[in-house]
């Protein structure tokens, strides 16, 4: 087993450390290793060492004792460290000074649940603005769900931008309510002249509570909330809560399903870059591929709702299969779009590759090396433009990817264009695993009876959404209700992405580098 | 460019008429007085997202589209809340955003219509009230149009939007 290796080579690389390799099927098909506080750092720093990549961390508040996770993935292998934490002060060493990555992720644990990072070399607040005190940690189990908020939260004045000192270097303060139809966050440029200097991104605008919100709600219950955690995302999101869900019922998910779900997130997939594609276009002034796009999306959409019942396809899932069963002339209506799209696409994407003005504005624009993206633990599109070529289909496939052949485009340019390149790409690779699936849908049931785990069940959840790898913890409570969730969207790298990848590019280049890159708001905010 | 062209000539027009039912066309015709009378055939938007999931924001845009066209009634999506006849808000009001919303709206010249798009600005949706939200956009601002939906599809966004227009008397 990979993930076996993966264990025993960071066992070899600390002798004199206790790890206890262990696997938990809910967590499967990583491998568990448990390590004391004091070690944590040691774990992170032969990680890296061995070139493995931090995923995520999140802290589960167990009725007992908390617990910190960390996932690290080689080559496809995951190992989950795990430690105790005292719940009267929890503390944990910082991983951000070995993992960029995990810089931001572990300042919004601080804000929720008052863990110490001990080493942070990042002092400042993240998801939390004026909206509750430093002291008070939202996500702490004895803390009630409506909080104690001011009537009227003041607007984050305060915050301490990093400050660039010199001559000619002037600021220039956007957001959160940006000119164009989007989600809200700040950015603070510093600029020379037309130049950008430095970015910094200011996010948590649209905190709404969602781990909170998660805790007591039975399996359908959170798969409502998942399917919101990022709208763009839905199905990613969904089908990594029903896998952690699943995983920890020890539920199996007839075949159909599984097939089922998988045409749901190439769907998905379709859908998003579609969208970029137009925006990246629009973004230079191209609005020709917009509209094109656009009106291809839109037929894309309706599809989805004539078939699946909701245009982004919302709520399509249940714990244990999908809501909707695909008939014969829906598998038609599918090959005939699918066939349709690949020839409308094909002169488009000739047009794009091949207009003088937008090769201007896109090639050269927004790089990002692989160095950077490998730090920054980027996933997805950015990563495979910048050279990474990590996709969970191929690498660590789960049902139904593991018998199906998933082409991962690369790319190593950096730059807008390979962003957009990778997404094109995507759309031939995705039509064609559609096709596959429809081809040979298993027969049989679309959903099988969900019967919730037992107190103290947990499971991880780990599919290749359109941003990347997406990923939902879950543990169980009594009576079937949810205790903890933590979903960890792939658009939280971005953010670093954005800030390292822009400078040296002018500020009107701006928004088609932000768009190029495309990350969540919503899904890091939660 | 000849490729292009070829393009836009093969596709050509995809905007829909609306949709046919007695009711909105005579909604079309309010429109147009409305707007003729009142906003001299311009209709400007200021849209907020409050604390949304990102997924109202696509069917947003997705009246822009070649479908829906949504600039054929003279209404269109500005930049800044001066310019605006109405604030379009989606999401929850997280409590981060409050004040950027009350600022935006303060923004405003009189009378501004405030639409509040989704289930999460209707009614808190999924997410409701809490120690981060503050639910409905009804809890922090007058709200003049609700568009249900969890999004709202552009249909069903353009007819909301045409129905505060036909709703702003003088
Ligand atoms: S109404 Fe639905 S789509 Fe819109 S922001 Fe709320 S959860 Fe997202």
């Amino acid at each position: 087993m990979m993930a076996q290796a993966f264990a025993e080579r960071l066992r070899a690389a600390l002798p004199g450390v206790a790890l206890s390799p262990r696997t938990e099927s809910g967590l499967m098909p990583a491998m568990v290793l448990a390590v004391s506080a004091a070690d944590w750092a040691a774990l992170g720093t032969a990680a890296h060492a061995l070139g493995a990549r931090w995923a995520a961390c999140w802290v589960d508040p167990e009725p007992d004792h908390w617990r910190a996770w960390v996932l690290y993935e080689q080559g496809g292998a995951y190992v989950l460290a795990q430690t105790l934490l005292d719940p009267r002060a929890p503390r944990l060493p910082s991983l951000a000074a070995v993992y960029a990555a995990a810089d931001r992720p572990e300042r919004a644990i601080r804000d929720l649940l008052g863990v110490d990072f001990e080493g942070h070399p990042d002092a400042r607040r993240w998801l939390r603005h004026q909206a509750w005190r430093a002291q008070e940690h939202p996500l702490r189990p004895e803390q009630p769900l409506a909080g104690a908020p001011p009537a009227r939260a003041p607007a984050d004045t305060g915050y301490p931008f990093r400050r660039i000192a010199g001559d000619a270097v002037h600021e220039v303060a956007v957001g959160p309510i940006h000119a164009g139809t989007i989600e809200p966050g700040h950015f603070r440029f510093a600029a020379v002249g037309e130049q950008a200097l430095t970015l910094e991104t200011r996010l948590g605008y649209t905190h709404r509570g969602v781990e909170k919100l998660a805790v007591g709600r039975d399996a359908e219950g959170l798969l409502r909330l998942a399917a919101r955690v990022a709208g763009d995302s839905t199905v990613a999101h969904a089908w990594a809560a029903c896998m952690a869900m699943e995983r920890a019922a020890g539920c199996a998910v007839p075949a159909r399903a599984l097939a089922l779900r998988a045409l749901l997130a190439e769907r998905e997939r379709v859908a998003n870059h579609l969208g970029d594609v137009g925006g990246i276009a629009n973004d230079v002034g191209f609005s020709f591929a917009q509209m094109q796009f656009g009106a291809l999306r839109e037929r894309w959409q309706r599809r989805s709702a004539v078939l699946f019942g909701h245009r982004l396809l919302m709520d399509a899932l249940c714990a244990g299969g999908v809501r909707t069963d695909l008939d014969l002339a829906g598998t038609q209506a599918l090959l005939q779009d699918h066939a349709r799209l690949r020839a409308e696409l094909a002169p488009l994407v000739d047009i794009l590759l091949d207009h003088p003005s937008l090769e201007d504005r896109l090639v050269g624009a927004g790089v990002l090396g692989t160095a950077d993206a490998r730090a920054l633990g980027c996933l997805g599109y950015l990563g495979r433009a910048s050279g990474l070529a990590f996709d969970l289909r191929r690498d660590a496939p789960y049902p139904p990817y593991d018998r199906l052949p998933v082409r991962v485009p690369l790319y190593d340019s950096g730059d807008v264009a390979a962003r957009m390149r990778v997404r094109l790409d995507e759309i031939d690779v995705a039509l064609e695993l559609m096709d596959t699936l429809l081809a040979a849908l298993p027969p049989g049931p679309v959903s099988t009876h969900w019967e919730a785990p037992p107190a103290g069940a947990r499971g991880l959840g780990l599919v290749e959404g359109w941003r990347g790898e997406t990923l939902a913890f879950v543990r169980f409570g009594a009576d079937g209700r949810v205790a903890r969730y933590a979903p960890r969207d792939p658009g939280v790298f971005a953010w670093p992405a954005l800030e390292r990848l822009l400078p040296g590019n002018i500020i009107p280049d701006f928004p088609v580098c932000n768009k190029s890159v495309n990350g969540s708001y919503a899904g890091g905010d939660l | 460019m000849l490729r292009i062209l070829h393009r836009v000539i093969t596709t050509g027009t995809l905007t829909e008429p609306l949709d046919t039912s007695a009711s909105l066309e005579s909604l079309g015709i309010e429109v147009r007085r409305t707007l003729g009378a009142r906003y001299a055939g311009s209709f400007a938007i200021r849209h907020v997202d409050a604390g949304s999931c990102n997924g109202c924001e696509l069917e947003i845009h997705a009246l822009g589209n070649p479908y829906h066209d949504l600039e054929r009634f003279g209404v269109r999506f500005v930049a800044s809340p001066r310019h605006a006849d109405a604030l379009l808000v989606t999401g929850v009001v997280s409590r981060h955003m409050q004040e950027a919303l009350l600022r935006a709206h303060a923004a405003m010249a009189k009378p501004g219509l405030v639409i509040a798009a989704g289930a999460c600005a209707c009614d808190g949706g999924e997410f409701g009230a809490n120690y981060a939200s503050l639910g409905a956009v009804a809890n922090v601002l007058p709200v003049d149009v609700r568009i249900p939906g969890c999004p709202p599809p552009p249909a069903l966004l353009l007819r909301g939007l045409l129905a505060a227009l036909g709703r702003a008397t003088p």
